[in-house]
């Protein structure tokens, strides 16, 4: 039996049955890790001091990868970026607190784009992760270490984060099943800012059923973080159910775009009618302000990146550097020398942009016309949700593309967002599950939305699928 | 588009300042070159008659969330400044400052 293979409900079971223990699953995960990561490169550090097995009664006693932007205490943190080299939290984030406190090890830091800007997590200070389907390709980003660890077994299940769509588009890049929660749903206190009003952590693992428990693991409310929800959290497993009779499902007509793999329409399709053999309903609706997600999201979210970029200053975290001579002003010469070691170039262009549409003479025409758009998008939504109880759309136009295919036309890279990124905007919780695989091997992704705190429609809708498919036990190939 | 967006070397510079990057030569020009590209697709919003229009700034329907002012534990002094590159006798050391 390869433990490392096995879902974290799998193993719970056989933990709880003493046919196993978290000690053999902490040393088979372990030995994955020092078998695969010289190719997969999923995480930035692996923890070498992390607590070998869980104590007896615990309720997850399972390895898990944590995101490079979650704070883990004692433990260097750095977002994947040099200004935070050797940054080592005096707190953990609250996810990371509730890990521990119920018997989860971890296993490390995953890789990422640097401060989660990007969609292929080749803007990582630290290097290039692969995907574990194809070692050519990209896993997707940002949280493409996190999808990546999964889908090669280096981790049993992991924490991701979505701004834009990037636990929900790695997932789908590495066959994997990534859940970005709603707006309010999961405690951001710990986790390194990117967008405030757009970021949510959310699970990353193996099946549905994964993502009901680590889900209800980590979400609450929490005094920590004034924008989580005081509403309760339901127990996720209850929605494990196989049934969609009379659900009504919508389809965006504006999401059959110019530009999507006809491959990955075909495999919608096909998920359209898996669906329909269960029973459920289907109806064409509009979004129609979808065309202005992508425009409306990279005003605003880097408007919100330059002002919680500001920080990073030599002063506080990580980082310091001194020019040789005087420009401006010692102080000011060290804050302009720092940022600009400091950050990649992903980083740098976010900030620019986002200091630009923030700046005197262009607010009302950039950052307040985003706003407001933002308004209109959502308006779509809260309309769409009075027709169906679901949406169902593909997670990305393609499947994964290769290392170093996007990187010199930054637009390009943004572009492949455009299914995740008003989900975001509207605060809503998405689903990506797999849904098939391209001729060249390659896994597509099925994503799901729902109202807002309807989690447990997401997964049943979700569980149903995955009970009557089997593209989740397909295993990544990697040698 | 109701005025020409500029966006220009100058331009560039100046935001650079503002958001306090020393760029590189070569940066002010690949940036230049990426922000005009950006701002072009983004121009698409000005499609969109949004006078009517509230913005959103954030999804969730929060007013003010206070809490009790009451002195809960903290970090320590020491814990906080420890993080920083230099510190000394509990300040945080930057270059100088006054000339």
């Amino acid at each position: 039996m390869n433990l490392h293979e096995l879902t974290a409900h799998e193993l719970l079971d056989l933990i709880k049955a003493k046919k196993t223990s978290s000690q053999d699953v902490y040393a088979a995960v372990k030995k994955q890790i020092q078998a695969k990561e010289p190719q997969v490169h999923a995480y930035v550090r692996v923890n070498e001091n992390a607590p070998m097995s869980s104590p007896p009664k615990a309720d997850f006693p399972i390895p898990i990868a944590i995101k490079d932007n979650m704070c883990i205490k004692g433990q260097e943190t750095t977002c994947a970026s040099a200004i935070l080299k050797g940054f080592k939290p005096p707190y953990d984030a609250t996810v990371v607190k509730k890990i521990k406190q119920s018997g989860g090890m971890i296993l490390g830091n995953a890789n990422m784009d640097e401060f989660a800007f990007g969609s292929s997590t080749e803007n990582s200070h630290f290097g290039v992760t692969r995907n574990p389907w194809n070692l050519a390709c990209v896993p997707g980003g940002s949280s493409g270490g996190s999808a990546a660890a999964v889908a090669a077994h280096e981790a049993i299940w992991a924490l991701g984060s979505d701004t834009g769509g990037s636990i929900r588009q790695p997932a789908a890049f590495c066959g994997v099943v990534g859940l970005k929660p709603t707006y309010g749903r999961v405690s951001r206190y710990g986790l390194i800012a990117f967008a405030s009003s757009l970021d949510q952590i959310g699970p990353i693992t193996k099946d549905v059923h994964d993502a009901a428990l680590l889900l209800k693991m980590i979400a609450g409310y929490d005094p920590m973080d004034s924008t989580s929800v005081d509403v309760p959290v339901p127990d996720y497993t209850r929605s494990l159910v196989n049934n969609v009779k009379n659900l009504k499902i919508g389809i965006p007509k504006e999401y059959f775009i110019e530009g999507i793999d006809p491959q990955v329409k075909q495999s919608l399709e096909k998920a359209i009618d898996v669906f329909k053999q269960c029973g459920a309903q289907f109806q064409q609706i509009s979004l129609p302000h979808t065309e202005y997600a992508i425009a409306t999201y990279y005003i605003t979210a880097t408007a919100e990146a330059s002002s919680n970029l500001a920080r990073y200053d030599g002063v506080r975290f990580g980082l310091r550097e001194i020019p040789g001579q005087t420009r401006k002003s010692p102080l000011i010469d060290m804050f302009e020398e720092t940022r600009d070691k400091g950050f990649g170039a992903e980083a740098k262009r976010r900030i620019m942009l986002g200091t630009y549409s923030l700046s005197a003479g262009y607010y009302d025409d950039y950052y307040l016309r985003g706003l407001k758009v933002r308004t209109l998008i959502k308006e779509d939504f809260d309309n769409a949700f009075h027709q169906c109880d679901a949406i169902l759309t593909p997670t990305a136009p393609t499947t994964a593309f290769k290392i170093g295919e996007k990187v010199s036309n930054p637009l390009d890279m943004y572009l492949s967002d455009i299914f995740t990124i008003s989900v975001n905007l509207a605060g809503l919780p998405a689903m990506s599950l797999p849904c098939g695989f391209s001729r060249e091997g390659l896994p597509i992704g099925l994503q799901i939305i729902t109202k807002p705190f309807a989690e447990e429609m997401l997964f049943r809708v979700a569980y149903t699928y995955e009970q009557n498919t089997d593209w989740h036990q397909r295993k990544a190939p990697i040698q | 588009m109701k005025n020409k967006k500029i966006i220009n070397e100058e331009v560039v510079r100046s935001v650079a300042s503002l958001a306090r990057i020393n760029l590189q030569a070569a940066e002010v020009k690949q940036l230049t070159k990426n922000l005009e590209d950006i701002l072009h697709y983004v121009a698409k919003l000005e499609q969109l008659d949004v006078s009517r229009i509230q913005p959103t700034s954030h999804v969730l329907p929060l007013e003010n969330v206070y809490r009790e002012d009451i002195v809960k534990p903290s970090l320590s002094q020491q814990e906080a400044l420890s993080i920083g590159p230099y510190h000394t006798k509990g300040h945080f050391n930057v270059p100088k400052v006054i000339a």
